[in-house]
């Protein structure tokens, strides 16, 4: 191979995508390093402190595409305050400054700011396709610039963000000339949108292929859309609701009847459901069903909807759908891969579903690989039967609302029936677990669970022992997140060389002190060992007996990182 | 361990108290009450390994200040519980004892727990889910939907319609006439956290607007996240006697005031208008020091006066 000339390994490469692949690739001798990095054009940073931008852009010339996370995942939970950090800015500025060719880009959990969007939209000619997705910083006004001067958007997705609402015509900024969409995403927004704008968007961009609406989007104008757009094959329904014996309700089902290639739907935001019937002409091709922002959408009406949904595979639900919903969903989707069951009344705190609803999934639906589940109580002995029903879940994830709950039968802490699952599921990668659990499960998931990359713990463990299993098991471990467990400096500093191993560490209301995190900080310069200091009680020379509240702990290139708010503290 | 269960309507939370509560508390009719109060007040859950009483924070309480309590006897728990107790609906009830309560939908008797003293799990808390900061593990954004969506729900319920189909029904005839209008309903989708700042503090919060239903409650959740002293299990007493007065931000008794930006970008004082105009135009929150909110509307002033305030 070395006898070739670089355009035909370039050319080979091409072949290569995935970034883990071309990762191997490049460290395979000196040329071929050269000529991977030279001809990458889509990198993925999965914390964007652990390296600097100007380093990815001097490795990576020909970079097209990128995708950035920022903030630890709790943050989700409101578990990190407000102004952390994940500033997308120093690389929106780099990139601008050294011309990158940029025409992806996709962030996580990051803060971008109008000003941000502003100079995406003038620094990159190309650029093609923004995804956000849980962001925040930024409002209509960025939108808008990103809609006047990306003559060439083919993709604009938002993704549950906070977006503060200008009720400005951010959607009437779509040039005329502008017909390269493909995909539009704007469930997220607040607030109201230029109806006839969208409607006129959606009738000269040939190419669209998705769409997803917000609220303020009524059932007459969804009309209109589709009349528009055929050819959809991902749709977002915004506000759904209407009287049955209207025209409007007419039109739509003749429109919807052309809509042939439907495969997605979610939406629903609001919903009539004796308007639903509508919809099953296209359930029968539906691959991916959302219906987890439609509480209005439940009993009878759901169940009728989800028997027409036989090719079903993935499925993200409210738990009022109850376990004899899911009954119908583990009899009609024999070919669902991922369910995400989500809680529905925040006020009463009770998961409408059990393990019933989970084991009649497993022994109902043999592809299934990925679940996501929020239940009111679980039991080993579901869980045994959930592991020897589905050995091939690669996400696992069992959140049971009240967390530190027993086995709802014997009382029993939820060891066994967690061990049954990590023994059994062998490509199991990512793991939520939730329930009464001792040190035992941990024993079990550091012996099986040889392929997991992420695990969340929350309220579980006995001892430091917990966390030694785990940091001594499982070997492939990236992301491990723990929260309010009684883990302390042993199990912290038992290995501190697996940190470097990994992308990050997350440990809050743990036994962790101020102390062992400086001892770490100290043995590891490489890590970011970042303390978290909400209340004013701790300063950096206080007691090292003091435990320490949010840690936050990151391998890096890029040395401590110079946004941080005065709360953070990098030891 | 006393577990405690609230039931109003459709809300119930449990709380799991370790025996030093008793052991502070006299047994009379105002300890049970103070637990009440306990549950209903943000405070912090902290894992420990002490056997404590550790006191449970939320960025919010999550529930209307009324709470009716219904008990159970002992029979209802397959577990070992201390002392038998009989049935009382009243408010004045004996504090060492099992309560519980069943808000109707399918749900496994939570047990007491067996282990109550040397095992690991002891001192561990069983709390109501949704009072645990970041629990249950939902994205922000998702839990807002949530939230506004039920209380758009339970909004319908409490206009006084009474049975829920009934409730449903009327929903259904809204949202059947087509009633564009409806949609203005959504700005509720506004709703939810906000960010919270106070002077001096580098670190701002979030609080969930649509936990409360009042001014007052906002007040003292916001009172305990930022002003709080001390959390322990001392205070409780002292608490019972905040319950009552009012809340200090928001009579001017204290040096901060608690003030509001609203959609057009001025700073208003909280206060003054109706509840649910406020949570139409609140955009976030600041807790001002009071020297320097002179600029804006004087508390006292007339309703029907439309309030314009200095930019901060």
């Amino acid at each position: 191979m070395n006898y070739f000339p670089d355009e035909v390994l370039e050319h080979i490469f091409d072949f290569v995508t995935s970034q883990r692949d071309r990762n191997s690739v490049s460290q395979v001798c000196k040329p071929w390093y050269k000529i991977e990095s030279s001809s990458r054009q889509k990198v993925f940073v999965g914390n964007c402190y652990a390296i600097s931008p100007e380093r990815v852009i001097e490795r990576f010339p020909g970079l097209k595409s990128i995708t950035l996370k920022g903030k630890p995942h709790f943050a989700d939970f409101n578990l990190v305050p407000h102004d952390w950090g994940g500033f997308v800015h120093p690389w929106i500025d780099a990139f601008a400054r050294n011309n990158m060719g940029l025409e992806e880009l996709k962030l996580k959990r990051m803060v971008i700011s109008d000003d941000s969007l502003e100079l995406i939209s003038r620094s990159f000619a190309n650029f093609k396709s923004l995804v956000l997705v849980s962001c925040e910083g930024f409002s209509t006004d960025g939108l808008a610039a990103i809609a006047s001067n990306c003559s060439f958007l083919r993709e604009l997705d938002l993704q549950e963000n906070d977006v503060e609402d200008h009720r400005g015509h951010w959607l009437s900024c779509f040039p005329d000339t502008c017909t390269s969409l493909v995909s539009l995403n704007f469930a997220c927004l607040k607030g109201d949108v230029n109806l006839a704008a969208l409607v006129r968007l959606v009738a000269r961009s040939p190419n669209l292929r998705s769409l997803r609406l917000n609220h303020a989007v009524p059932l007459d104008i969804l009309q209109k859309i589709l009349m528009r757009a055929p050819h959809l094959v991902d749709l977002g329904v915004g506000s759904y609701v209407h009287d049955p014996d209207s025209e409007t309700y007419n039109k739509l089902v003749t429109a919807l009847r052309k809509c042939k290639s439907v495969k997605s739907l979610s939406g629903f935001l609001e919903a009539a459901p004796q308007c639903l019937p509508a919809f099953h002409l296209i359930c029968p091709n539906l691959t991916s069903l959302n219906l987890s922002y439609a509480p209005g959408i439940h009993g009878t009406e759901l169940r009728k909807l989800i028997r027409h949904c036989r090719k079903l595979q993935r499925l993200w639900i409210l738990d009022c759908i109850g376990d004899e919903g899911l009954e119908v969903v583990a009899a009609t989707c024999k070919d669902l891969q991922e369910i995400r069951v989500f809680p529905s009344d925040p006020f009463v705190g009770n998961a409408a579903v059990t393990e019933v609803g989970l084991v009649a999934l497993s022994s109902g639906c043999p592809k299934l690989h990925s679940i996501l589940y929020f239940c009111q109580q679980m039991t080993n002995a579901a869980l045994i039967t959930v592991a020897k029903n589905s050995p091939n879940f690669t996400r696992f994830r069992l959140c049971i609302l009240d967390p530190t709950k027993p086995d709802a039968v014997t009382n029993q802490p939820l060891d066994e029936g967690f061990g049954a699952i990590v023994q059994s599921c062998k490509g199991l990668r990512r793991l939520s677990m939730s329930g009464l659990l001792t040190d035992q499960v941990f024993l079990y998931i550091g012996m099986y669970a040889e392929q997991l990359e992420m695990i969340s713990i929350a309220f579980a463990g006995d001892t430091d022992k917990g966390m030694q299993y785990l940091l001594n098991g499982c070997k492939k471990l990236r992301k491990l997140e723990i929260r309010d467990c009684p883990f302390g400096n042993a199990a912290l500093l038992m290995d501190v060389g697996k940190y470097e191993t990994m992308r990050s560490l997350w440990m809050s209301s743990c036994n962790v002190t101020l102390g062992g995190c400086k001892s770490l900080a100290k043995k590891m310069p490489m890590l970011n060992v970042e303390i978290i200091n909400e209340t004013d009680q701790m300063d950096i020379s206080a007691d090292d007996e003091q435990k320490v509240e949010k840690m936050f702990l990151y391998r890096t290139l890029a040395g401590r990182r110079k946004d941080a708010p005065e709360f953070v503290w990098t030891l | 361990m006393i577990n405690v269960f609230l039931s109003s309507g459709s809300v119930h939370a449990q709380a799991c108290i370790s025996p030093e509560i008793r052991r502070i508390r006299q047994p009379d009719t105002g300890s049970l009450y103070n637990i009440l109060r306990l549950v209903h007040h943000p405070v912090t859950l902290r894992q420990s390994t002490l056997s404590k009483v550790e006191v449970v924070e939320t960025e919010a309480s999550s529930y209307p200040v009324e709470a009716e309590l219904e008990i159970l006897t002992a029979k209802d728990f397959p577990s070992v519980v201390s002392q038998p107790h009989r049935p009382n609906n009243n408010n004045s009830m004996p504090s060492t004892c099992a309560v519980g309560a069943v808000s109707g939908t399918k749900r496994a008797a939570d047990s007491v727990s067996h282990d109550q003293g040397g095992s690991p799990t002891a001192g561990r808390w069983r709390l109501h889910s949704f009072q645990v900061v970041g629990w249950p593990p939902i994205r922000a954004y998702r839990m807002n939907s949530l939230v506004n969506q039920a209380k758009a729900a339970r909004a319908e319920e409490d206009k006084g319609i009474g049975e829920k189909d009934k409730s449903k029904e009327n929903l259904k005839k809204k949202i059947c006439n087509g009633n564009k209008n409806n949609a203005t309903g959504n700005e509720k989708g506004h709703l939810g956290f906000v960010k919270v700042n106070m002077d001096g503090l580098p670190i701002g919060r979030k609080v969930d607007l649509n936990a409360h239903a009042c001014y007052e409650t906002l007040a003292q959740a916001l009172e305990e996240m930022f002003l709080r002293s001390t959390t322990t299990i001392n205070s409780i007493g002292g608490e019972k006697q905040q319950v009552s007065k009012p809340s200090k931000l928001l009579d001017g008794s204290s040096e901060f005031v608690l003030t509001y930006e609203d959609k057009e970008g001025d700073w208003m004082l909280v206060g003054d208008v109706p509840w649910g105009m406020f949570l139409t135009s609140v955009k976030r929150l600041r807790i001002m020091k009071t020297s320097e909110a002179n600029g804006l509307a004087p508390r006292l002033q007339d309703r029907n006066e439309k309030q314009r305030s200095m930019p901060k």
